[in-house]
């Protein structure tokens, strides 16, 4: 820090990089597999079919459903099937049952009937993870928030870092140890850097009103509600008026929202007091369908009698700016192709994080390399490299794994899966801890090629839904996770094959540096 | 840790502590007065200049982490932190009292 301004800045981007890059790593790992969130809790529930979509046949049934057997509930709600999500989830809350206390049931979006699934958070799970990172409210997603503002940090300190960054973008010189990191590292952060400034700074704007309050308390005074409902509308429900009226069909209601936007796919559907005269409908239009959230596509209906009561408020132009910023983070209105483009910048932020761990170490191991044993605190970051990266991997893997094998009627399945994944987390730590280092990660890289390469096998044998029968049906979500694994399988294997062949010697290559054409003070940076 | 720690003196790694302290709680100080002050001025519907305030807010953070780390001590640091804090704390109180007299 007594030097120069980049200097300063390499200087904050190496120190806040290392103590946030594990974190960092585990978040962006999890963030990244949470853009197939439902296509992972499609293969982690196969029990659910999947039909062709029809709204009005969804809508008839549902109702049928909860008036059967959700007649007394305070509120319903319907979310409907989508090209993504094949169940028909109906959920529903008793009276004076709290603000959690409410069922939840797939049904067959073909029969209506519940459908019996294993117990499973399913993608669910990376998704909480993510932001939430297993900890008690509010603290996970503190932590999580102030980790995208250190990767935005990261971002800006690296740019300044390495000022000639286009250059330096078609500088790649494989085979060449530290050298080769630095460089993988640089090209894949320019390539995506404007999805990691997008991707960092949206997880600020999702929970600023979280982390950044003074505004609204400057604004709206100590409670948070007044702008919750400038900012989203507020839902005028009359209370329950006790005296008993049939719920119009849904479908009727439905064909109405179609008349005000033709063609516009619906998200999920709220009645509050069904089978009462104050009953309420509202409809919800899907996220798939535009990049922000629209607080005006929301219709209210009277559920009594069918009447249109009002639509979502418009929104300013600052709010369109804002729920974009958010869209954009969500991913949720990404297609087929474009998602595919999200997880893919998704592994490349992992990436980047990764091979900035890495090189820390190896820069500071090569002062070291004659030495038998490495000082206590490098010792340190390679363990937690090894636990944080391959480990992690292998968590991840652990988590299907306990998905297939764990007995369908196991009580808490669902938190067992979880406990599987940090298990095996933890194993990973404790092995990382006793094996030497270029050893621990071959063999974590070895193990989790094989529990992922395997895991299309075990899907066949669990349940019959493996490649020959998903590829011939076209159930391309099942499918492509069967086919990722495979992939990141056989990627780990030739990370692992790396890793166990014997190490050619970095500390020789070191010399040769001087060739190339960075000026020394960018590779002091790293 | 000591064998690591050849050359940096304790005056060095108090520096180092002071500078991010700085950064982190006198920034968030300064994003938190920057981003009151932009949703008491700004002349939009309430909901839209906090909205605008909050989202700015980030990039005061960010360069108060910046200047905590390039400025030359760390008591510079530090006054980079509070002075313009101070200023916009009493701009904002100001402007708060004529707005809820």
């Amino acid at each position: 820090m007594k030097e120069g301004f980049r200097q300063a800045m390499a200087w904050l981007h190496t120190w806040t990089g290392l103590i946030f890059g594990w974190l960092l790593f585990a978040i962006f790992l999890t963030g990244t597999l949470s853009y197939f969130k439902d296509e992972i809790s499609h293969w982690t529930q196969p029990e659910v079919r999947r039909h062709a979509l029809d709204p009005v046949a969804s809508l008839g049934l549902a109702q049928r459903y909860l008036e059967a057997n959700a007649g007394h509930a305070e509120r319903w709600m319907i979310r409907l099937p989508n090209a993504r999500e094949a169940a028909l989830e109906v959920s529903w809350r008793e009276p004076g049952s709290g603000r959690r206390g409410g069922v939840s049931k797939p049904l067959d979006a073909h029969t209506g009937q519940p459908v019996e699934v294993r117990d499973s958070r399913g993608g669910e799970f990376f998704y909480r993870f993510h932001f939430q990172l297993q900890m008690p409210h509010p603290w996970g997603r503190w932590l999580a928030t102030f980790c995208a503002f250190i990767m935005l940090l990261g971002l800006v300190t690296g740019i300044i870092t390495h000022k000639k960054i286009f250059k330096e973008f078609f500088t790649f010189r494989p085979g060449k140890g530290q050298r080769s990191w630095l460089d993988g590292h640089n090209a894949i952060g320019v390539l995506v850097l404007p999805f990691h400034l997008m991707i960092s700074y949206s997880s600020l704007v999702i929970f600023m009103y979280m982390v950044m309050p003074a505004s609204i308390m400057a604004s709206y005074g100590g409670s948070t509600e007044g702008y919750f409902n400038d900012l989203f509308g507020r839902e005028e429900v009359p209370k329950v008026a006790n005296a008993a009226a049939p719920l119009v069909p849904l479908a009727s209601l439905y064909a109405q929202v179609q008349q005000q936007v033709p063609g516009a796919a619906m998200g999920y559907v709220q009645v509050y007091n069904p089978g009462d005269r104050n009953a309420r409908v509202s409809f919800t239009q899907s996220v798939a369908e535009s990049i922000a959230y629209q607080r005006s596509a929301t219709w209210m209906f009277d559920g009594a009698t069918g009447q249109l009561l009002t639509q979502g408020a418009p929104e300013s132009a600052t709010m369109m700016t804002a729920f974009s910023v958010v869209g954009l983070h969500m991913g949720n209105f990404a297609g087929p192709w474009l998602r595919w483009l999200y997880f893919v910048f998704g592994i490349a932020g992992t990436a980047v994080i990764g091979t900035g761990l890495v090189m820390w170490l190896g820069k500071r191991q090569l002062k070291h390399a004659k030495r038998e044993r490495l000082p206590g605190e490098l010792r340190l970051v390679e363990v937690l490299n090894i636990a944080g990266m391959s480990g992690l991997l292998l968590a991840v893997a652990g988590f299907f794994w306990a998905n297939r094998l764990l007995p369908m009627a196991w009580p808490g399945r669902a938190d067992w899966e979880v406990n599987s994944f940090f298990l095996v987390w933890l194993v990973a730590l404790v092995h990382a801890v006793l094996r030497p280092g270029r050893k621990a990660w071959g063999e974590q890289l070895a193990l989790g090629a094989l529990a992922f390469a395997l895991l299309p096998l075990l899907n066949g044998l669990t349940t019959g839904q493996g490649l020959n029968h998903s590829l011939v049906a076209g159930d391309w979500a099942m499918a492509g996770f069967d086919l990722t694994a495979l992939g990141t399988g056989l990627f780990l294997a030739w990370a692992a094959g790396k890793m166990l062949r014997a190490p050619k010697s970095v500390a020789k290559r070191a010399p040769r540096a001087p060739r190339a054409t960075v000026d020394s003070t960018e590779v002091s940076g790293c | 840790m000591k064998r690591n720690a050849a050359g940096l003196p304790l005056s060095y790694r108090l520096a180092v502590t002071s500078r991010s302290l700085a950064a982190l709680l006198g920034g968030y100080l300064l994003a938190s007065m920057a981003s009151v002050c932009i949703s008491l001025l700004l002349p939009l519907p309430q909901v839209d200049a906090a909205l605008t305030g909050m989202m700015l807010s980030f990039v005061f953070y960010l360069l108060a982490f910046i200047w905590c780390f390039a400025c030359r001590s760390a008591w510079r640091a530090w006054l980079g932190m509070l002075v313009p804090s101070l200023l916009l704390g009493l701009l904002n109180g100001f402007v708060y009292w004529m707005k809820n007299p």
